[in-house]
This record gives C-alpha cells, sequence and structure tokens, in this order.
C-alpha cells in the first residue's frame, strides 16, 4: 500500500501515527513545501519571545521519519491527477490513499497601498518569523493588523524588542472568535498594562509607505506591519476533484468526496457539535486527531472524528484564556478578581465556556460540551461552581476512577 | 499495564496521598522536614464533599485526549504511561483544556505537571498508594 501524505504538520503527523497502528509495512511519504523538520506552529511566537528555539519546537523527536519508516520529499504538490500527485520539480508521485493536510494560509486583504510598504510580514510559519526576528529592532515601531490569536501572540513574541506595538482591527473587541465583550476587555487592559496600544472598530483606507491612513482619517506611523487579519484553508488542489465548500468538505472518516483522497486539519471543515454547524477549525488539537483518525481509516481501520468543538488555550505574559464550544444560551456568569468565568448552556446541554485567569480543570467543562453529557444528570450547580468529578453520579464517578 | 485505581467507599479525606506525591518529588528523605512550610501542589488531588471523597490523578487513557491535543509534542506515551517533556513545554494549557478528569495542573517551574506513575521518581509502586493508609487507592492491572 502506498500512502501519500501532503503536508507536514499536526494532520501530517497525526496520519503517520494512525496509519502505523494498523498498517506497519506499508509506504509512506510525507510530501511539504517547507523544508523543515515538523515543528509546531504555534511556537514560533515563543521563538520569538527567547521561550523556545527551533530545536525545543520540533512536534515529534529527531527519530520520528525513521522510527516511522516515512519518506520526506521537499516539494510543492501542485496537481494531482488520477493516482498521482505532480509535484513542481516535475516528479511524479503515486498513490493507493491520498491525504490533503495543507494547511492554512495568512488572508493579505487588497489593501490599497500595501505595496508602498516595504518590511510587512504574516506570522504563520518558521520562515515568517525568521524574517520578522530580523527586521525586529528596539527603535522601530509596528503596527498589527489583526486582534485575533495570531496576531496578538505575535505582539506578546515581540514586544520587548521593539520601540511601540500597535494593533488594529476591524472588531470592537479584541480576540472577538473566541471571547465575548466582558471577557475581552480583561484580556485587552491586561495587553494595555504591558504596552501594547489598541485601535478596535478600525480599517485602512490606504497605506502610503510607512504610514496607515485609517477610514476616519486618523494616520499610524510604523516601520514593520504584521498582517494578521486571519486564514484562509489551502483547498486549491483539490479544485474540481473533489467537494469543497468554505473548506474541502469531508465526512467523520475525514473521507472527502473523491474515492481514495482524504482531508484532515486546518484545509477542511468540520462538524462542531457544539453548534451542529459545519466549520473551519484551525486548531491544532483537532488537525492532529482528524489526521489519526484519516490514517487508522486510510490503513484500513475504523475510526470516526466526531466529536470535534472549536476550543483555545492561549495565554499572554502570564494571563491564561481557555475557551470552547459556542456561546449560545443562558449564561452561567462569575468574575472575581482577575478570574473570569462564563458558561453558556440551553437545552439541558453545555454549549461553550470562557475562562480567564483561574483555568483549572477546565477539561471537564470541554468534557461536558463534547459528550453532549445532560446536564440534568450532573450537579450542574456544583460544576458551575467548581468544576470536578464530583458533580457526576456515583456510579459515573466510579465509572471513571475504578 | 499496572494503574492507579481509586475507591471512594475507602476513601478517608485524609489528603496523605497529596502529602506522598508532594514528597515524591522532592527527593527527600523525611516527609514531614520536606513539606514544613510549603504549600504542597500535587499531582494527585481529593475531591471531597458532604461526606464524600475520593482521589484524582491522570488515568493514562487509551486515547488521551492531553497528548493528542499537546502542541508542542512535550507529552507523549511511553509503555503505557503519560510522561511529559518538562523542556518542551509551554505553559499553554491545552492539556488542561483538554484533560476530562482534571487531573492536569499548572505548576510553578514553566511545564505543567500530572502523575506519571512515580517511574521518574521511584521504583514499582506510586507513592500515593503506598501512602493511602486505608487501602482507597491501589496500583493494579485490571484491563
Amino acid at each position: 500500500m502506498k500512502y501519500v501524505i501532503i503536508g507536514n504538520s499536526a494532520a501530517g503527523i497525526g496520519a503517520v501515527e494512525g496509519i502505523r497502528q494498523v498498517d506497519k509495512e506499508g509506504e509512506i511519504t510525507i510530501i511539504s513545501n517547507e523544508p523543515h523538520h515538523t515543528y509546531s506552529r504555534p511556537l514560533i511566537s515563543y521563538l520569538l519571545l527567547g521561550k523556545t528555539t527551533e530545536e525545543k519546537m520540533k512536534y515529534r523527536g529527531d527519530e520520528f521519519y525513521d522510527r516511522n519508516n516515512v519518506n520526506f520529499i521537499h516539494a510543492t504538490a501542485n496537481k494531482i491527477k488520477k493516482k498521482q500527485v505532480l509535484l513542481d520539480n516535475g516528479e511524479r508521485v503515486d498513490f493507493d490513499k491520498l491525504l490533503v493536510a495543507t494547511g492554512s494560509s495568512a488572508f493579505v486583504p487588497p489593501f490599497e497601498g500595501l505595496a508602498s510598504v516595504k518590511d510587512k510580514f504574516t506570522f504563520m510559519s518558521l520562515d515568517d518569523a525568521y524574517k520578522l526576528n530580523d527586521a525586529l529592532a528596539s527603535d522601530k515601531k509596528v503596527l498589527i493588523i489583526g486582534a485575533g490569536l495570531i496576531g496578538l501572540k505575535c505582539a506578546e513574541g515581540i514586544l520587548k524588542r521593539v520601540a511601540h506595538i500597535t494593533v488594529l482591527d476591524l472588531a470592537p473587541r479584541i480576540l472577538s472568535s473566541i471571547l465575548d465583550d466582558d471577557g475581552a476587555k480583561v484580556v485587552q487592559s491586561h495587553l494595555e498594562g504591558k504596552g501594547i496600544e489598541f485601535k478596535l472598530a478600525g480599517s485602512v483606507k490606504v497605506f502610503e509607505a510607512n504610514t496607515a491612513v485609517l477610514n476616519n482619517g486618523e494616520k499610524i506611523d510604523f516601520d514593520i506591519l504584521v498582517l494578521a487579519v486571519g486564514v484562509r484553508p489551502n483547498t486549491a488542489l483539490l479544485n474540481g476533484i473533489a467537494d469543497i465548500e468554505r473548506g474541502i468538505a469531508v465526512n467523520a472518516k475525514s473521507q472527502t468526496s473523491a474515492p481514495d483522497i482524504y482531508a484532515a486539519g486546518d484545509c477542511t471543515q468540520t462538524l462542531d457539535v457544539s453548534s451542529n454547524q459545519n466549520k473551519i477549525m484551525a486548531l491544532l488539537p483537532n488537525a492532529y486527531m482528524q489526521g489519526e483518525c484519516a490514517g487508522l481509516n486510510m490503513a484500513g481501520g475504523e475510526k470516526n472524528f466526531d466529536k470535534a468543538i472549536p476550543m483555545n488555550a492561549i495565554g499572554f505574559f502570564g494571563l491564561h484564556v481557555v475557551t470552547a464550544g459556542n456561546y449560545s444560551g443562558d449564561v452561567y456568569a462569575k468574575t472575581e478578581s482577575n478570574d473570569y468565568k462564563r458558561l453558556f448552556y440551553s437545552d439541558n446541554k453545555l454549549n461553550g465556556y470562557i475562562l480567564i485567569g483561574n483555568v483549572e480543570k477546565a477539561g471537564i467543562y470541554t468534557s461536558l460540551i463534547r459528550e453532549r453529557t445532560p446536564l440534568d444528570k450532573i450537579d450542574f450547580a456544583l460544576v458551575c461552581e467548581k468544576p470536578g468529578l464530583m458533580a457526576f453520579t456515583k456510579e459515573d464517578r466510579m465509572a471513571k476512577l475504578s | 499495564m499496572k494503574r492507579v485505581y481509586v475507591n471512594e467507599k475507602w476513601c478517608l479525606g485524609c489528603h496523605l496521598c497529596e502529602y506522598h506525591c508532594a514528597f515524591a518529588g522532592t527527593n527527600g528523605k523525611d516527609m514531614a522536614r520536606s513539606l514544613k512550610d510549603i504549600k504542597i501542589n500535587p499531582k494527585i488531588k481529593i475531591e471531597e464533599k458532604d461526606g464524600v471523597s475520593f482521589a484524582v490523578s491522570c488515568r493514562h487513557c487509551h486515547e488521551p485526549l492531553c497528548v493528542k491535543g499537546c502542541i508542542t509534542g512535550a507529552l507523549s506515551v511511553s509503555g503505557g504511561v503519560i510522561t511529559i517533556d518538562r523542556n518542551r513545554c509551554v505553559n499553554c494549557y491545552t492539556c488542561i483544556l483538554s484533560c476530562p478528569y482534571g487531573a492536569i495542573s499548572p505548576s510553578e517551574d514553566g511545564a505543567v505537571q500530572k502523575c506519571e506513575l512515580c517511574i521518574k521518581t521511584s521504583k514499582g509502586t506510586p507513592a500515593c498508594v503506598e501512602g493511602c493508609p486505608n487501602g482507597a487507592i491501589v496500583f493494579e492491572e485490571r484491563r
């Protein structure tokens, strides 16, 4: 059996580990357009912060490819034709089962005048991080467009190494995809306390070299521009071959609509069981699990990836934020000194939560969402107050612990 | 493989397991001396309410959501035991978000902490099991 995996990040690595649980012999080839050993993308901000090194960023150990007998090809996959992947170097790679784990790319809006900006960067890959790193200097002013996860982790990573950071976002609050208004204020004021300046509900009308002119006429001078507006799934390889909606459409077995072609990770859209909607959930844990599921199925095993929910654990300068699910329904709210908690529930189910500060045992809440646990089967009042196994029935506790 | 199992029927709520756990991490010789004036942060923790108590520590799951979700690869399974490479952990807390038992917790030294069945600190039986005076925590091969 010839397995080919396009992509060398979480989903691709998950697929290798999934395949090898079932098939120790089949030929596995990873095609990657990056030359690097598999690394953890979310760590690029920690690299600039000096909290990790390229060596420690390796997502799996040095022996990973050898131990799993993986053939690694550094090339760009240009096209899929019948049972072959055509590479930019002219080579063709045959496959019996193919996984498309091509990830996502930074979305760069067509801002007027963007071409006049000399030092502009995106922040998705190790190479992006090195390029940005080379431009940093203590007298430089940085403008980051996008107050999302990527933009703010970038800000944290480089704050100490530059003169000033301004973060601009179209949305009226920071981290708008994972926080509510009040939670966003908590995190924003923490970041402002560290020296980061925010311009919210604003957008760039035009760039004039080192100046951004906003729609309200305000001007922001900068030396370095970071574009962290959002990401788009890399779906082009399957154009005309498999169903693509917002991302590549896959079923619970990670199969696309094309025979013998699977897809996993940021390039796909997945059913969010907390809202029952198909979404692009560009998240590393989901990518790994979906990739592993794909690998198991490619190798003839049986596995469903059918409990996906949006979930994020992120921290800024020691302030931790853990969120999951969707924020619809009734709200349990508790704010105590620096700890912020919101639980969202309806129809006897927990839909989502936001924890800032104290995030202890957050996984108890995540599990209630993921498993769609009926809330009348647990002591919900207790679990709101204090997440723990105590909220479950004695029978359930025994099942979990013995 | 052998795992730690707890039975709330026998748990006295004495918290000795927590002290033995914390002591096992100190490399000290005398528990009272090693833990004197220290606020312990054990990897096994007692939950208690209305006369019911039980200890919770890592279940070393067959399908470990913490390992699968770990963004750095710091968490891994070795011989059925889920261990953490503290050197690679960046404290992102994705594992705390993922663990359905609440068995992974923050620590003071730049990495999360979890029960590793004392494989790094002692030989054989985990300290919590050894130290439980009422047989409420056992180390057994069950499934």
